[in-house]
């Protein structure tokens, strides 16, 4: 699209710039390459550090955009330039037509040579078919033109002393064609040595065809796997319109910088991560989490770049841009752990390092067994089996085992917003058979609300006990001292200054207002500081019994009121965890809170273990001792502030929305607040564990079976041989078979 | 034993000796990389051995010369990364490796090697 824009001379080339450090830099290197005379644009983008320069190719040469960065302090790596998605698909694309027409060309010949010279058939060819130098002078362009690559290839690594499938290929065509030329050539000799004078043009020719044709597919099919990259860097938005001094442009996405004001319109893409400041929408976040449903956003909620605006039209503040979006974000993500292995590839590593010096000297014993055991003629026996050995093994098959179906398992999850760290991580999920989940923020929205406050002789007064607390609480951190301090502000409650303030973890708080000694908190604060609570016990015991919060509040040494807070259950968190159990995995739930609440909530989630009263610092020590168990544990947390938990877990899935999730924090991230995901991520690793087995097992089993039946193995027991064509056809079926099980993935339900 | 056969069997023999001695029994030569090292792709990698001080990060700029698919990709499992390599481009991958040991390198295939030695 770039390109129809421009003429002949004109030019759109991409550098990396090295040495910016901030926004300023772009400026400055933008006005430099500007000046170059013949340059007629140039956007510096300072997320990726590149330099998009449009040029007269006439006029300016690269070294003249060098010498003009060089000149204000930076670094252009003209010779590196970047190819675009577009370039590199049009170059693949390329790669991908030359081979297909060395596909038609070989099959195309080698079917006519195969007319002419295999039985059965042959008797209905024309005759001139059936000659021997047609047979060569149709099969040598096809051994030297469309073979061609795989001699280079074969030279290349002889170089380097390392050998790979090109190399068996190279040898094995080579001897079929040349013991065919030399039959060719030198009928009577052959015949002096009892060999019937028939040349094996037909077998060169056609192993090529089928073996490019292999190639052909295996290569449009692996670039299918990597689709979900393609697709992700695809939802990025083009442009973004920016409000400037009451005035709305349009301009490239890389100039968007921190702190813009920008519009969305019903219907546009969200450029960067920002929030609301004015207006109201609902927002498709499908692409980026997997959840059908609109979000709704209003003035202070966080938007995600790439997702789509629906209805309403908003002003938001841009926070996130370049490689810090949620988007960027996820893509590095999906691209590490796609270039990660799996510990399960190991094995098919150092098989496949050594499978094909193996495989050469398999084809050397191969040769030595026929020509001094076989049935004569044992020459053409040997050469035979030792062209169908080095064409059957394909080492392909296990190269490509492994990596395709991580890379489809992986874009798989990234498209439900289901994002994994590393190859490993998916591998480790499908063993998991115990989910421990935190219930704050996890199992429940993390958003609980005061419901009660109880009275007592000290204070009667409900707004003052709130005035107390809220005052107290407004410096705590804790999810439950916001929900009290919300109801304070709700109710137009004033705060108070607070001095000596503490949270004690696990705890409560204290402080002094007004020259009292408050502490507001749990029962084991009352028990530390030797406050007898003993006649609101019951009280509190009914509380909890309702799945409450009770804390408890003593102004200067004497109990003065309890409040009790409550959070709500997540929707998807029934669902979620009847899934769990109907895969036969163990539900724990971990909590600060004590027994008689967490058992309340534990309930209506349908959860029978439950591990209470754990203080934050304990939560790591507790996932130790589940997997003392013998149990596979995956922690699932916000990711946050349960990272030892996660870290010490076998599996930490964190659980996230918006752009604050915590990546980085855990082997499984999950972008969505549904919690069936859970489940849909261990579906997702053992739909992909078991793909990798079956390729695997497809992989060792044909190259274990195939290569003694092709080395003459069932010619005792039954007298057949492989032919080296079918041999050919065998080995391109078999790296195609592996790479499309691999794609079956995205068709599997999670 | 006629002749020819023996002579065929001790030629076999002798053939797959050189094939494992060749293939198997090759020393690559180990280079010492301060902060950036060019490495030619065509038929396999060169140096296909970089040593590395640890802590350290280094460039690896990885330029293929050689059309063959099976080159096009180069993996780096421990370091997470698995790069395009387009014809005749460079492709630089930088790493700061933290620990001490053998990391290996190959193409997508794992056909061809190198490995990355941080001491």
């Amino acid at each position: 699209m770039e390109k129809s824009l421009l003429n002949n001379q004109t030019v759109k080339k991409t550098f990396p710039i090295k040495g910016m450090h901030c926004a300023s830099c772009v400026n400055v290197i933008e006005r430099a390459i500007k000046k170059v005379d013949g340059v007629e644009d140039c956007a510096v983008n300072i997320a990726t550090e590149q330099a998009t320069v449009t040029y007269n190719k006439d006029k300016v040469k690269k070294v003249h955009i060098a010498s003009a960065v060089a000149n204000v302090g930076y670094r252009a790596l003209v010779n590196e330039e970047v190819k675009s998605e577009e370039e590199q698909k049009k170059e693949k694309q390329r790669e991908l037509n030359a081979l297909r027409n060395k596909v038609i060309f070989s099959l195309l010949f080698g079917g006519l040579i195969l007319w002419g010279s295999f039985p059965w058939i042959m008797q209905f060819s024309p005759s001139f078919l059936q000659n021997p130098l047609v047979q060569f002078i149709f099969a040598t362009p096809v051994q030297i033109w469309a073979g061609w690559e795989f001699y280079r290839a074969t030279f290349a690594s002889l170089r380097h002393r390392s050998a790979n499938m090109d190399t068996l290929v190279a040898i094995g065509t080579s001897v079929a064609y040349l013991y065919s030329v030399f039959v060719t050539f030198f009928p009577n000799t052959v015949q002096q040595l009892g060999i019937n004078p028939m040349p094996y043009f037909d077998t060169s020719t056609i192993i090529i065809g089928l073996i490019l044709l292999g190639r052909y597919f295996e290569a449009r099919a692996k670039s299918a796997t990597s689709n979900a990259i393609k697709k992700l860097i695809g939802l990025q938005a083009k442009t973004a319109r920016v409000v400037r001094d009451g005035n709305e442009i349009d301009i490239p996405l890389e100039q968007v910088q921190i702190g813009d004001m920008l519009r969305v319109k019903p219907g546009e893409k969200i450029p960067v991560d920002g929030e609301v400041v004015e207006g109201q929408s609902s927002v498709d976040e499908s692409m980026l989490t997997g959840e059908s449903i609109p979000v709704e956003k209003q003035i202070g909620d966080t938007v995600i770049g790439a997702t789509i605006n629906k209805h309403g039209t908003f002003l938001y503040k841009a926070n996130k841009i370049g490689q810090d979006t949620m988007l960027s974000q996820i893509i590095k993500l999906v691209q590490e752990a796609q270039g990660s292995k799996a510990p399960i590839q190991r094995i098919a590593d150092m098989i496949s390092s050594y499978f094909v010096p193996f495989v050469l000297m398999l084809a050397l014993a191969t040769f030595a067994i026929w020509y001094d055991f076989g049935q004569t003629p044992a020459l053409l026996f040997a050469i035979l089996n030792t062209v169908a050995v080095l064409i059957i093994a394909c080492p392909c098959a296990m190269g490509l085992a492994t990596p395709t179906a991580i890379m489809v398992g992986t874009g798989k999850g990234a498209e439900q917003g289901i994002l994994i760290k590393d190859a490993e991580s998916l591998e480790i999920a499908h063993k998991i058979n115990t989910v421990v989940f935190d219930k704050t923020g996890t199992l429940t929205n993390g958003k609980p609300v005061v419901t009660d406050i109880v009275t007592s002789n000290t204070i009667a007064d409900n707004q003052e006990i709130l005035q107390l607390v809220a005052s107290l609480e407004k410096a705590s951190e804790h999810s439950l001292a916001d929900a009290i301090v919300k109801e304070a502000e709700k109710q137009n409650v004033t705060l108070l200054p607070v001095a000596n303030f503490k949270a004690i973890p696990g705890f409560g708080v204290e402080g002094e207002i007004a020259n009292k000694r408050v502490l507001f908190g749990n029962r084991k604060l009352m028990e530390k500081e030797n406050i007898s609570i003993t006649h609101v016990d019951e009280h509190i015991i009914k509380l909890e019994h309702e799945g409450k919060t009770a804390m408890i509040l003593s102004v200067d040494g004497k109990l003065a009121a309890l409040i009790a807070v409550a959070d709500t259950v997540k929707e998807s968190a029934v669902e979620g965890i009847k899934r769990l159990q109907k895969m036969g995995i163990e539900v724990i739930m971990l909590t600060g809170d004590n027994e008689r609440t967490a058992h309340s909530i534990a309930e209506k989630l349908g959860i029978t273990r439950i591990i209470a009263e754990v203080l934050p610092d304990q939560k790591e020590a507790v996932i130790k001792k589940v997997q003392h168990e013998g149990k596979k544990v995956a922690m699932v947390g916000d990711g946050i502030n349960d990272a030892p938990a996660l870290a010490a877990a076998d599996l930490g899935i964190a659980m996230g929305s918006g752009t604050d999730v915590a990546i980085e924090a855990a082997d499984i991230t999950l972008v969505n607040k549904n919690l069936s995901s859970i489940a849909s991520a261990i579906v997702l690793s053992r739909n992909t564990m078991r793909t990798i087995k079956m390729n695997l097992g497809w992989a060792f089993g044909y190259n274990i079976i195939l290569i003694p039946v092709a080395m003459g193995g069932l010619y005792p027991f039954f007298h057949l041989l492989l032919n080296p064509i079918f041999a050919s056809a065998a080995m391109a079926l078999s790296s195609i078979s592996v790479v499309s099980n691999s794609l079956l993935l995205k068709k599997q339900k999670i | 034993m006629p002749i020819d056969k023996l002579l065929i069997t001790i030629i076999d023999i002798l053939a797959i000796g050189f094939v494992y001695w060749f293939f198997l029994m090759k020393r690559d030569k180990q280079v010492q990389v301060v902060d950036s090292v060019d490495i030619i792709v065509d038929g396999g990698y060169s140096p296909s051995t970089i040593v590395v001080k640890k802590g350290q990060t280094i460039k690896l700029n990885f330029f293929r010369k050689d059309p063959s698919t099976c080159l096009e990709e180069v993996v780096l499992g421990e370091f997470k990364t698995r790069k395009f390599l387009p014809l005749n481009k460079k492709v630089t991958v930088e790493i700061k490796p933290q620990e001490e040991g053998e990391f290996p390198f190959a193409c997508g295939m794992n056909m061809y090697h190198g490995k990355i030695i941080i001491k």
